[in-house]
């Protein structure tokens, strides 16, 4: 079968590829107010495909409770390696992006199986 | 020639009336020909414009000497009588006057019972019901359109009912002989080939000329939709051949042919031979099924196929083709199965190719193969035997080792054989121990699912995981079938509730055309309710708006079925292609609404289902709503009613 490209079927592991190329960014996520972060998950269109809460679905990935680091989080909105659309610095800034950041660290822990009973078997 | 038929009827009933009727007809024309007024004379200067004909010969119709006004037995009592033959339960139809013919004799000759004549307010609706209808009746539901706007309005149904390899039987109305046609609107209900606008994705088509033609056709019809790949097929009726009485010379030797179906085509026994030696010498391989079980017993064969061979099998739930909590049931690992596979065997996939290969939707469609080198691939569908051109519903060429033109349920039984005869003790051990791997596996992904579904559990807008777990753990219980694909809430249903009865999901809608959700779920429903089935319909809001009279139709005709509402309040997957869009050309990220949603104002689909005699409540913004409004509708389902509870949900 035709090979046009190999993309790498992990996400994350791209994700950390690309990390090593994108430029400096603060070790530690930069401060981000997760109340604007929230609006603009929104006005950006990021939960269309990940969820209002991040998380995921058939259209997206998970990012609530599972947030690379912010330089890895950034160079993946950047330059997507699969599905998803790129957000240029243009049109999101990562002052923006880290508000986004902040909101998506600001999501509850999801309550353990165990305490949900419509989820036991 | 339809000129013909005509005056050979009329013959007939004056006949039947009194003698020598044939000889009035001239007579008449006589009579009426002095009546007409006389043409108007040119004026001085003016050119005399060339006429055919004498002005005094215009037209006029033949007014008989002894008027007959009623007879006794109309062609369409006969139409009545092939369907009855042909087992035909029902006929959804938006009435119209190019069958008004054929709709009285069944409610009146027929007395309403095989076919039964279902209201409802939109061909599509009627299409989509009768395709919902199959998937749970394994036999083709009767639709009533006219030839002109009712297949215009059917035809984005039939299509969808075509890609999806699903039988209707379609029966469209219209009047051939212009000479007998009622001026206006008669007119424009007419054509010369009802079916060339549909011809494309239809299996078979004819336009009986008498009535001996339609019980032939009638018959043929039945056997082609109904031989695999199973497709719509269409009868045009003539308006005059239903309305006008029955030839004595018709009535002499008119019959039903009988029907013998034909037996689907096994794969070639060579072909199943090098197949079942790529399958049972394989480390891993894989099973994937799409329209693999047309009945029940196609669910039974896979399952022998997969413990077989201890073989994974992964779903794309065209069917419903195997149990979702069996261990061998990878249809949640996603594409590492078929990764790490050696054999690949496809069952009735609609798209091979794009089973195993990757496209990115980016700027460049790059694609990428995620097979292993050298790994097999067997394709066993019978929509290799019947391709047509126009419409590209068969997907990219797919590169496949063997190939089997040929209906894979009934091709399993001698795979399976095939397949137990080359099994040593030594193969024997080995599929044992990969068996005991993938029931690890599927037991991973089972606990996967559940955490994944953990996430969200309070928001509102409520998840789709939670809104399924909801409603499932109020029909697990009964004896449910759910009538809705799903596909929009992330699979959510399919993935968490125990499916293991072939009527516990009626795949697919085949070409994704929106607005088959709806009346599908109210065909399957009607066809569950004799069986005593609690239907279970999860109903997106864009899908509702398309033809909503189906929820009439559904009251109408005391469907019970329980329809929760995932309400993203838009057309969401085009709010998504617009994203898309506009994250590409780097601008206006913010105004993929536009065009796309639902909102503003928000639509209150409780409150059109109860303008429409359907119990409804909602929108339910808070999940601990959700247990007892799904249990109060679920009251309301079991007296034998339709029930809608509007949620308000996450995208996806
Ligand atoms: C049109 C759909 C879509 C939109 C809109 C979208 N994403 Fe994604 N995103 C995806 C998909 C699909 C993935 C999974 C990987 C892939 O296919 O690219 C993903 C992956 C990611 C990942 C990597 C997750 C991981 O763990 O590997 C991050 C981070 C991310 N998205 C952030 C965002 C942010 C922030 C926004 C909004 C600014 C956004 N996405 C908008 C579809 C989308």
């Amino acid at each position: 079968m035709k090979q046009t490209l190999m993309v790498i079927a992990g996400a994350a592991l791209m994700a950390a590829v690309l990390t090593a190329q994108a430029p400096a960014q603060p070790a530690a996520a930069p401060a981000g107010n997760a109340d604007t972060g929230k609006k603009l998950f929104v006005s950006n269109g990021c939960w269309q495909c990940h969820g209002y809460e991040g998380q995921g679905g058939v259209a997206g990935a998970r990012l609530a409770g599972r947030l690379m680091p912010f330089a890895g989080f950034t160079a993946y909105v950047r330059r997507p390696v699969n599905q998803m659309p790129p957000y240029v610095e243009k049109v999101l800034p990562t002052a923006d992006l880290a508000r986004i950041y902040a909101y998506l660290q600001s999501r509850p822990a999801a309550p353990p199986v165990a305490s949900i009973p419509l989820l036991q078997k | 020639m339809a000129r013909k038929r005509t005056v050979d009827r009329r013959d007939f009933l004056k006949g039947a009336a009194l003698s020598g009727a044939a000889a009035l007809v001239p007579e008449a024309v006589a009579t009426a020909a002095p009546q007409a007024a006389p043409a108007a004379q040119p004026e001085a200067g003016q050119a005399a414009r060339p006429t055919v004909a004498p002005a005094a010969a215009r037209e006029a119709d033949p007014a008989p000497a002894v008027p007959v006004t009623t007879i006794d037995r109309p062609g369409g009592d006969f139409m009545v009588d092939v369907l009855k033959a042909l087992n035909i339960e029902y006929v959804a139809s938006n009435p119209g006057s190019s069958f008004r013919g054929i709709h009285e004799s069944i409610i009146n000759y027929g007395g309403n019972k095989m076919p039964e004549f279902l209201t409802c307010c939109h061909e599509e609706s009627s299409v989509a019901m009768a395709h919902g209808y199959f998937k749970i009746e394994g036999k083709p539901m009767g639709v009533l359109c006219h030839g002109t706007v009712g297949l215009q309005h059917a035809s984005m149904a039939i299509y969808n009912a075509y890609c999806d390899r699903v039988p209707i039987y379609i029966m469209a109305g219209n009047h051939l002989d212009a000479m007998g046609r009622r001026p206006g609107v008669e007119w424009a209900h007419s054509v010369q080939d009802a079916a060339g606008m549909v011809r494309d994705f239809i299996k078979w088509d004819d336009a009986p000329h008498s009535l001996g033609h339609f019980a032939d056709s009638a018959v043929r019809a039945y056997k082609i939709a109904m031989t695999s790949p199973m497709m719509p097929v269409l009868l045009v009726l003539d308006g005059h051949l239903q309305e006008e009485g029955i030839s004595a010379a018709e009535a002499a030797h008119m019959r039903v042919p009988k029907l013998t179906l034909t037996a689907p085509p096994q794969g070639d026994a060579g072909a199943v031979a090098d197949a079942a030696r790529l399958l049972v010498n394989a480390e891993s391989p894989v099973i994937v099924a799409d329209r693999a079980a047309r009945t029940p017993a196609g669910m039974a064969r896979l399952i022998e196929l997969a413990e077989t061979l201890q073989a994974p099998v992964i779903s794309q739930h065209g069917r419903m083709n195997f149990p979702s909590r069996h261990p061998l049931n990878l249809s949640e690992a996603g594409r590492q199965p078929i990764a790490n596979a050696d054999v690949i065997l496809g069952l009735e996939l609609t798209d091979f190719w794009g089973t195993v290969t990757a496209m990115r939707d980016g700027l460049q469609k790059t694609t990428r193969s995620f097979v292993k080198p050298g790994a097999k691939l067997i394709s066993i569908t019978a929509v290799d035997l019947y391709t047509k051109s126009n419409y590209q519903d068969f997907q990219r060429y797919p590169e496949v080792d063997i190939a089997m033109a040929a209906d894979a349920e009934a091709t399993l039984p001698a795979l399976i054989e095939a397949c137990r005869k080359l099994i040593t003790d030594d193969r024997r051990r080995v599929m044992q121990e990969r068996g005991r791997r993938i029931a690890e596996a599927h037991a991973k992904a089972q606990d996967a699912m559940r955490q994944e579904a953990a996430h969200a559990w309070n928001a509102s807008p409520i998840s789709t995981a939670r809104l399924c777990a909801e409603v499932w753990a109020q029909v697990r219980n009964e004896d449910w079938s759910l009538v809705a694909n799903s596909g929009n809430t992330s699979d959510w249903a399919l993935r968490m509730w125990d499916m293991s009865k072939y009527y516990h999901h009626i795949g697919d809608s085949g070409a994704a055309g929106v607005g088959y959700g709806a009346p599908a779920a109210v065909g399957a429903a009607l066809a569950n309710k004799k069986y005593g089935r609690l239907s279970v319909n999860i109903q997106a809001d864009g899908d509702f708006l398309y033809a909503p009279g189906v929820w009439w139709t559904a009251a109408h005709h005391r469907i019970p079925l329980l329809s929760v509402m995932h309400n993203n309040r838009a057309y969401h997957q085009e709010v998504m292609h617009i994203q898309r869009m506009a994250n590409f050309h780097g601008r206006g990220v913010t105004r993929a609404n536009i065009g796309t949603t639902i909102d503003d104002p928000n639509v209150d689909f409780a409150k059109i289902a109860q303008g429409m005699g359907v119990y409804a409540e909602g929108p339910i913004t808070n999940p601990n709503d959700l247990a007892p409004a799904i249990q109060r509708a679920l009251a309301v389902v079991k007296k034998g009613e339709p029930a809608l509870v509007d949620v308000v949900t996450q995208p996806r």
